[in-house]
């Protein structure tokens, strides 16, 4: 396309104009779940650690077996989400109490990993997926430094390094088909389903079974909400969610860097100091000249 | 001939009973659930009822370099009955081991079952076949045995290779191969040739693949190694019942210590189980429950596969061609986990002396700009 003198002249204008209006930082808006929004439900109290939605995932993701861990060779032991790992069960177990746990992607409502991602390569998509394009990661790793549920990881072996992280089996869904976890739970301890349905049976679940739940639905509100939701007989902090603030990372973030601009005052502050600094030294620098 | 005869009207002539019979269906439905047009019916008397039709299968046996324990699977029964009714199923027309006519009456019998059933006996052949120095290791009625062999099969409609031997040489072509040793498949170029191998194979497969051959008219599916995969399509590992004991990391060490006669993993003791193809660990042998290598505590020494028996061996270990979860489960671990004093007290060396060498880098900076300083 070519651009001749008037016409570029236009834009000039046009683009000085838009930078010399001043607005106004909007307050950032809590994030809803998309319309299409789909998710999890995974209830710890049903899981018997059979580990059949990790042979699963492996397979329908094409990921080679982690056989580093336990046995020496012998088994697919990985200790938590890796670089070969989208979905792994673990075990809490202290003090008599017990309980299985599934990590996978939370598939945020307002992810950190895509506020994070600096190309865009970490998309929250269609059914609200937050799904990774591999051709446009240049692997910074930020998304895994900033995830609060420690979910991306990075294939450290590999010479050209993708990030590896469960993306709800996408090309499932597109398909018509449920991912490949809760269609092999054997007591459909994990469910998929529409978000709206989802939090309705969680919701319907506690009330239903009162004393056998600790009374919230994980995902719910924390971290801005999540659409992949649980449910647990004993506390979320034990099963590794270190955080139950219910403000996004992006919105935390945002209020921070927004924060030290308010006012101008954190320029202001900078500068002054700078200038403190500045001041000093001419001070400094003629009494030395004058010593020599 | 016998041959023309049902299977039903000859087991009626030989008195053998309908319950053992429907018994027989039963095992092999059992043998071979999946994967057989022939088994895969509603109930034992519905199988019995195909087979009942059928006409029996023409079988003509020939034996190559072989020890004959392919032929003794088959007959040795633990029931007596068994064997007998086996001999009623199929038209055993020509076997070296279980005929009583020797030398030129037992070529004769040969020419006769082949002339009786031009184009339609089914070739069994147990036994490798020599190649090295013109074939002069095995002779049968004055003839080569690779010439016997092609002569038989040429008139034959199928042709089942018995046992590991016939399947690709077995024992006799372990390294140094005297002989030569070959399997039937690469002699016989004009027929395909179903592989049985097993050392021996379990008799169920045999008559699996006889019966849904002389109920259908076509041999069953088969995988790269020639073998039918009703039989062969799952490793011993997949059904094994010591499995738990794998998963859970319970192994025995060594013959007769404690976790041995417990009845934990044979793994490192050399069991070829995770990649062996075979049908053992869900139907055993002569009849008897838990009577294959395994269930007696014996590690399983792959001899359905080409490249582990008698190849690999006997106690060295096997990769795990697709490891899956333990029975154990990883730590949900603390995703920070609190700083070591050592790692502080490292930090704190490593940092100490970056400051100690950037404080002296300066004081050095000065004193090269205090000295050029008179000389200006």
């Amino acid at each position: 396309m070519s651009t001749d003198r008037r016409g570029f002249f236009k834009n000039i204008a046009a683009a000085a104009t838009l930078t010399a209006i001043p607005t106004a930082a909007l307050a950032r808006e809590k994030h809803k779940a998309p319309a299409d929004a789909v998710g999890l439900l995974y209830d710890a109290t049903k899981c018997i650690g059979c580990k059949a939605c990790v042979v699963k995932c492996k397979e329908v993701n094409n990921l080679p077996a982690d056989t580093d861990g336990y046995g020496g060779g012998l088994y697919d032991a990985p200790n938590s989400l890796n670089g070969t790992t989208k979905n792994v069960i673990q075990l809490y177990k202290n003090a008599g109490e017990e309980s299985f746990v599934k990590k996978q992607c939370m598939h945020c409502i307002d992810p950190a990993c895509v506020g994070a991602c600096m190309l865009g390569a970490l998309q929250k998509s269609k059914f609200g997926v937050v799904a990774y394009d591999p051709d446009k990661c240049v692997g910074c790793r930020y998304c895994q430094a900033v995830c609060p549920f420690n979910v991306p990881q990075f294939q450290w072996t590999k010479i050209a390094p993708r990030i590896v992280k469960c993306e709800l089996c996408k090309d499932r869904l597109a398909e018509g088909e449920e991912p490949g976890c809760t269609e092999v739970c054997p007591r459909k301890a994990v469910i998929f389903g529409s978000y709206a349905d989802l939090l309705d049976e969680a919701h319907k679940r506690l009330r239903e079974n009162p004393g056998k739940y600790v009374p919230k639905v994980y995902g719910e509100h924390e971290l801005g909400g999540t659409q992949v939701l649980y449910l647990s007989h004993i506390e979320f902090e034990k099963l590794g969610f270190r955080f139950s603030q219910q403000r996004s990372v992006p919105d935390l973030q945002q209020t921070v860097s927004h924060g030290i601009y308010k006012g101008f005052a954190g320029p202001v502050a900078l500068y002054a100091l700078l200038g403190a600094v500045m001041f000093r030294n001419r001070k400094k620098n003629p009494e030395e000249e004058k010593e020599s | 001939m016998t041959a023309s005869r049902t299977i039903a009207e000859q087991l009626q002539r030989a008195g053998v009973s309908r319950r053992n019979f429907i018994t027989f269906c039963g095992k092999i439905m059992v043998a071979a659930p999946v994967g057989l047009a022939l088994t895969n019916k509603l109930s034992p008397q519905a199988m019995a009822a195909t087979i009942g039709k059928a006409k029996r299968p023409s079988v003509i046996w020939l034996e190559m370099q072989d020890c004959t324990g392919c032929t003794e699977t088959l007959l040795r029964t633990s029931q007596p009955d068994l064997g007998t009714l086996i001999l009623n199923i199929i038209s055993l027309d020509y076997h070296e081991t279980v005929m009583a006519a020797a030398g030129n009456d037992a070529e004769a019998a040969l020419n006769d079952a082949m002339k009786a059933n031009d184009g339609k006996y089914v070739l069994i052949v147990e036994g490798s076949i020599p190649t090295k120095d013109a074939g002069v290791y095995l002779t049968i009625g004055g003839k080569k045995g690779s010439e016997k062999l092609q002569e038989v099969a040429d008139h034959a409609a199928a042709v089942i290779a018995i046992g590991s031997c016939a399947s690709w040489g077995g024992v006799p072509s372990s390294t140094i191969n005297p002989t030569g040793a070959v399997g039937v498949d690469s002699i016989i170029k004009n027929k395909p040739v179903v592989n049985i191998p097993g050392c021996p194979p379990n008799p169920y497969v045999l008559l699996g693949t006889v019966l849904e051959y002389a109920t259908t008219g076509k041999v069953p599916k088969l995988d790269s190694l020639g073998r039918p995969l009703f039989a062969y399509d799952r490793t011993i590992h997949d059904h094994c019942p010591r499995r738990a004991h794998f998963d859970a990391g319970e192994f025995a060490a060594q013959f007769g210590d404690e976790a041995h006669s417990k009845g934990w993993c044979l793994y490192k003791l050399g069991c070829k189980g995770p990649v062996t193809h075979a049908p053992c660990s869900t139907r055993h042998f002569n009849e008897v429950v838990d009577c294959w290598p395994i269930g007696i505590g014996a590690p399983c020494a792959g001899c359905t596969e080409k490249d582990v028996a008698f190849t690999v061996p006997l106690f060295t270990t096997v990769d795990i061609k697709r490891p899956v979860p333990p029975d154990f489960y990883p730590e949900v671990t603390p995703e920070h986990r609190p700083v070591s004093p050592v790692a502080t007290g490292v930090a704190g060396l490593v940092g100490g002396a970056l400051v100690g060498a950037g404080f002296i880098a300066s004081k050095k900076l000065n004193e090269g700009t205090s000295d050029e300083k008179p000389k200006e």
